[in-house]
């Protein structure tokens, strides 16, 4: 059979969207972890900061392969989406009168609006902490560097203190704007939403889930889309209420 | 007309391949040059459509359905019989053979049931083959079951939907010849008349039921595997759409219909609920091996609660009469004792009409027996089945049952090819008379269907077609005078339908129809109530042509004028099959006769006068039809008197 | 019980459709929907109305041919029931009852609630089926099949092609049906030797014929009256990944 008809059928869409899920999957669990060291107990301020500056000189500009690979995955995900819901409109363009369902999940049917909104605030989300480029929120104008601190003494280099940018600081200003933090609550719920579909989704797309593993999955699903939306909600609310500061 | 049966000469283990080997054969190269037409798409006319596009043969396949997949054969749940003898249990062709003719009580062409056997093998091999997902055993061979009171385990199975598996296997080999364009499939397409050319049939008439269109397709040849006609009787356990109008006006057109009365009767299906009924439900009849049968003694008590009716005043009338069989005892003898006992005013169940008609069947002492566990395991999905359509749970409360038609063991007479009195002309399946004689047994339909198909008519049909000199073949012309006349008969037809512009539905007359045809010719007959039979049908049908009101227009998707030209059919049809019940002054099979009974109620033959098939010709529809006869042989069995005593 | 029919009715593929409202009375409890549908024509043409035409055969929930959308839900509201296995109990008296044909690109309407299902022939053609021919088969018992696989491909040979899969996905996708189609053949011995040139045709053509993308919603598992599960499914895009790779290199079977 033609490469080229298989590479457009409608399972490899799937594939693509199961894969770039997984990827995102394993992305916002890391990004979690590594959020997660605001806290005092798990690092705060400094070992932030230090965490920051690490990201910032991996060797061989892995940084840049990385957020290359990320940003392909997004565009992906979201292409994949835009065909498939393009497609899906056309194969019924007459609808019914009346739409029950009977057990397609609620994260299910909205999934292209918890992704358009997703897609969204990622967009801000880059802009408000990765660029700085949000008007009024231009963190490298607005916050001094500080010194790259490790084991409690600053980190010397040919003599010199090593500066960083006070990413800590930025996270604590940004949160503090009270729509920010709703807008980003909220998305974490969406993304929570996403995810429960989503996780166990992505083993049927590929073919590795049966009836037994479905209910196991869901299960898996349902946990780590909670434990997901707790872990990044926790961060805003503990700066609203002066826990981190 | 002339019947000769063409059996082949020699031992009846050799007439099958001695025929086989005299037959003609059309040349792989040639045989592109040879057009045939399947009318039916079901477990004959599929497997023969499929096989003859392997051939190489140009094939045209027409349906009724929207998909060849959908053909009645679907509904088929016991099993499919076989002599493989896997079991190891003394089962041989010869004793299928042999049980075939038993059962058929003696009305059946030995030479054509000993070739069934011998097939039979076969059959269950290509099946495999093509992913028929048979019930195995945990080393991985076909299990096997007894079914219908067989002294052996002969019976292969797919769940309880062994009709529908074989059918999707035939379907997908069909599917595949229709990818190659070896067999081109016309869905909804019925077929309306056959066109008959010099003494041949070359084509057929149909009407395209999307468009209305009436279009002819001219063959070499034309099989008929449309299944049989037990809609007559309106309710039946056959699919809605199944009708008698494709046999019904070959047979007008000179084929000769051989014994249209024998008809089978299912004792375990789903009594009627009331007038709105469209139609009936089988249930296994595996059932009757673990429910006892009975109904209450007095008539004052049948419309009381089943549990609260006790033991002494509960008549088990099964097992009174026939003390060896009881429960079990065949499939007429059962179903004529429930009749017997509602005709008493002992029936159970809503009243339809001023009757009750069903009995109970209990299976309080095999749960009390074998726990209530183990009843579920057996028969878990038919209970359910019967809740769905009842509403009651059978656990709690005797299941009720009543005998509905089932299976029409008549059809177009054929001879020993499969060919009717048509040269050209072939019947295949439910559709032909010739296999089961007044009576069939559980699980051989299918055998049947699917012998013909694949393994009969590839043979018989190559040594017709090889008669035609290639330089003939596909010559017929669908635009010669014989299917322009078969044209415009069936549009005015059809026209004539239309323009009565009635009171009446057509549904009211088949269901009316039904009504007499159950009550006077139904499970047990006599000749004044067949002779009344056949005066009430011939004013019926002066009601229906001038009363029946069919909308729209023939131009269209139009479910009503095709209703109404199958109804016109079976208006006819009904009648014929009274004339033959009242011909056949015997009990036999399916065929009983009151008068012809002993002392106790069982069936009496007459092999010195009925030992063969009455096969009617139509002399046109002023005249009464004619009755010829074929004499039956029974050279390697043994002609005796059934008893279930 | 009386009734209020809310009922698509359509003149022709080609011509616009719009709901008629019906009031039906005294229908039997007992009846089943289709002899409900049964009355409602009988008594539209006791006045001279043309019938509703809908799509039904065997009556017994084997044939597939019964194709309604029943409030919303293909064959009604009871699980594992076609429509015309469905009884009137199950609705309570006065209810308005909407009815609908299937609806999806693929499935264009012919007339009123009848459908033109015949995608699902051509997906079959393409490869729903073992190359063999009559004669040509072994001993039934010359390749033991394991009772799993065997049982595994009863479960998806089970499937009534009737279409419910494809009216409830709210993408109008057909991979429960060419899914069992695929796995039923996919899974035993005799299947084997083409099974990823069957992947890989019935995966493209079910594409071609324009039915919608899968996304897992499950809905298709829910309504279809024999209990066929999303397991075919991802039975068929492991099948589909493996043939796929397989196709790349040259070597699917």
């Amino acid at each position: 059979m033609q490469v080229t008809t298989i590479l457009f059928s409608s399972l490899v869409k799937k594939y693509l969207m199961a894969v770039t899920g997984l990827i995102g999957v394993g992305f916002v669990a890391g990004h979690l972890l590594g959020n997660l060291q605001v806290y005092s107990l798990l690092g705060g301020a400094d070992a932030f900061n230090a965490y920051a500056y690490k990201l910032h000189h991996l060797p061989y500009g892995l940084l840049w392969i990385v957020r290359i690979v990320l940003l392909a995955t997004v565009a992906v995900h979201v292409w994949m989406a835009v065909l498939l819901t393009i497609e899906n409109k056309r194969a019924r363009p007459e609808g019914y009168a009346d739409n029950s369902t009977v057990q397609a999940t609620y994260a299910s049917k909205t999934m292209r609006w918890s992704g358009v909104i997703l897609l969204a605030f990622i967009i801000f989300h880059i802009a408000h902490y990765t660029t700085r480029s949000v008007p009024g929120m231009k963190y490298n104008e607005t916050i001094e560097k500080v010194p790259l601190m490790k084991e409690g003494k600053p980190v010397m280099q040919s003599g010199e203190v090593v500066m960083t940018f006070d990413a800590y600081t930025m996270v604590v200003q940004g949160f503090s704007n009270l729509p920010v933090s709703i807008f980003y609550i909220v998305a974490m719920g969406l993304l929570c939403l996403h995810l429960t579909h989503g996780v166990s989704s992505m083993f049927q797309s590929v073919g590795l889930r049966n009836h037994s593993w479905q209910k196991r999955l869901d299960k898996i699903a349902l946990v780590y889309g909670w434990g997901i939306f707790l872990g990044f909600i926790s961060i805003p609310i503990s700066i609203l209420t002066g826990v981190v500061s | 007309m002339k019947l000769d049966s063409k059996i082949p000469s020699g031992p009846i283990q050799d007439k099958w391949s001695n025929h086989k080997f005299s037959s003609k054969l059309v040349n792989p190269a040639n045989k592109r040059k040879y057009n045939v037409i399947v009318v039916g798409s079901g477990l004959a006319g599929g497997a023969a459509a499929a096989t003859l596009g392997e051939l190489g043969y140009n094939v045209r396949c027409f349906c009724y359905q929207d998909s060849p997949r959908r053909a009645h054969s679907i509904a088929a749940q016991g099993g499919i019989n076989a002599a493989k003898n896997y079991q190891n249990d003394g089962d041989s062709v010869y004793r299928l053979f042999y049980d075939t003719v038993k059962g058929g009580d003696f009305r059946a062409r030995e030479a054509n049931v000993h070739r069934l056997a011998e097939v039979s093998n076969s059959i269950i091999d290509q099946c495999v083959a093509q992913g028929v997902p048979f019930a195995r055993e945990y080393g991985g061979t076909l299990d096997n079951r007894s079914f219908g009171g067989a002294q052996v385990s002969r019976t292969f199975y797919a769940r309880g939907q062994t009709g529908q598996q074989l059918l999707l296997g035939a379907y997908s080999a069909l599917s595949r010849q229709i990818a190659t364009g070896q067999v081109k499939m016309y869905n909804r397409h019925e077929m309306l008349d056959v066109v008959v050319e010099d003494g041949r049939a070359v084509g057929i008439t149909t009407r395209n039921m999307v468009t209305g269109d009436v279009e002819s397709w001219a063959a070499d040849a034309v099989l008929l595997a449309t299944g049989g006609y037990s809609n007559v009787y309106f309710l039946s356990t056959n699919a809605a759409g199944c009708n008698v109008t494709a046999a019904y006006r070959a047979y007008k057109k000179g084929a000769g219909f051989a014994n249209p009365c024998y008809t089978q009767i299912h004792p375990t299906c789903i009594p009627v609920h009331g007038d709105q009924q469209s139609k009936l439900t089988l249930m296994s009849e595996s059932l009757r091996n673990d429910g006892r049968v009975w109904v209450p003694k007095k008539a004052e008590d049948v419309g009381k609660d089943p549990n609260s009716i006790p033991e002494e005043d509960r008549d088990y009338y099964l097992e009174r009469k026939y003390p060896s069989f009881g429960n079990l005892a065949p499939r007429d003898i059962s179903s004529r004792s429930a009749k017997e006992a509602c005709d008493d005013g002992r029936g159970v169940g809503p009243k339809v009409g001023d009757q009750r008609n069903g009995v109970y069947l209990d299976f309080r002492d095999s749960i009390n027996r074998l726990g209530k566990d183990k009843i579920a395991e057996r028969y878990g999905n038919l209970f359910d089945m019967y809740e769905r359509i009842t509403a009651e749970n059978a656990y709690e409360r005797p299941m009720r049952i009543f005998p509905a038609l089932h299976y029409t063991m008549g059809g177009l007479w054929v001879d020993y090819n499969l060919q009717t009195t048509i040269p050209g002309l072939f019947a295949l399946g439910e559709c032909n008379f010739s296999d089961h004689g007044g009576n069939r047994l559980g699980a051989s339909a299918l055998m049947q269907g699917l012998a013909d198909g694949y393994f009969v008519i590839p043979y018989t049909l190559g040594n017709y077609l090889g008669n035609i000199p290639v330089g003939e073949a596909g010559k017929h012309n669908p635009d010669s005078p014989a299917f322009r006349a078969s044209k415009e008969m069936v549009k005015a037809h059809n026209d004539r339908l239309l323009h009565i512009k009635g009171k009446r539905t057509a549904r009211s007359f088949h269901k009316e129809l039904g009504h007499i045809m159950w009550e006077y010719a139904g499970m047990a007959r006599n000749a004044a109530g067949l002779q009344k039979a056949i005066g009430m049908i011939s004013q019926l049908r002066a009601e229906f042509w001038s009363d029946v009101f069919v909308p729209g227009s023939e131009a269209e998707l139009n479910n009503e004028l095709e209703r109404a030209a199958r109804v016109a059919d079976f208006l006819e049809f009904g009648e014929l099959l009274c004339r033959d019940a009242l011909d056949r002054d015997e009990s036999c099979g399916g065929h009983f006769r009151e008068e012809h009974q002993t002392a106790d109620g069982e069936a009496v033959r007459d092999d010195e006068n009925f030992c063969n098939v009455s096969v009617w010709e139509h002399k046109g529809d002023k005249e009464a039809p004619v009755k010829h006869i074929e004499p039956l042989e029974f050279d390697n069995v043994k002609l005796t008197v059934r008893s279930y005593k | 019980m009386n009734l209020k029919l809310k009922v698509w009715r359509q003149p022709s593929q080609e011509a616009a459709g719009k709901f008629e409202i019906y009031d039906i009375e005294s229908v039997s409890e007992d009846s089943s929907f289709l002899e409900m549908l049964d009355i409602l024509n009988e008594r539209l043409l006791e006045k001279g109305e043309g019938p509703v035409h809908f799509d039904h055969d065997c009556r017994e929930g084997i044939c597939g041919m019964c194709s309604l959308t029943i409030d919303g839900i293909p064959h009604g509201p009871e699980r594992a029931t076609t429509a015309c296995q469905l009884h009137m109990r199950h609705f309570k008296d006065g209810d308005t009852i909407t009815i609908e044909p299937w609806r999806a690109k693929p499935f264009p309407v012919v007339k009123d609630l009848v459908v033109d299902r015949t995608a699902f022939e051509r997906i079959i053609q393409s490869g729903g089926y073992v190359s063999v021919n009559t004669g040509a088969a072994p001993d039934g018992n010359a390749i033991p099949i394991p009772k799993k696989d065997a049982d595994f491909a009863m479960d998806a040979a089970a499937c009534i092609g009737c279409g419910a899969c494809v009216a409830a996905c709210p993408n109008a996708s057909a991979m429960l049906f060419t899914s069992a189609k695929a796995s039923q053949l996919n899974t035993l011995p005799q299947g084997r030797p083409e099974k990823d040139r069957r992947t890989l045709a019935m995966v493209s053509t079910m594409d071609a014929e324009g039915f919608g993308n899968c996304t897992n919603y499950g809905e298709c598992e829910a309504v279809c009256p024999k209990e066929i599960k999303l397991d075919m499914i991802a039975k068929l895009n492991r099948d589909f990944a493996v043939a796929s790779v397989k196709n790349l290199f040259g070597k699917a079977g």
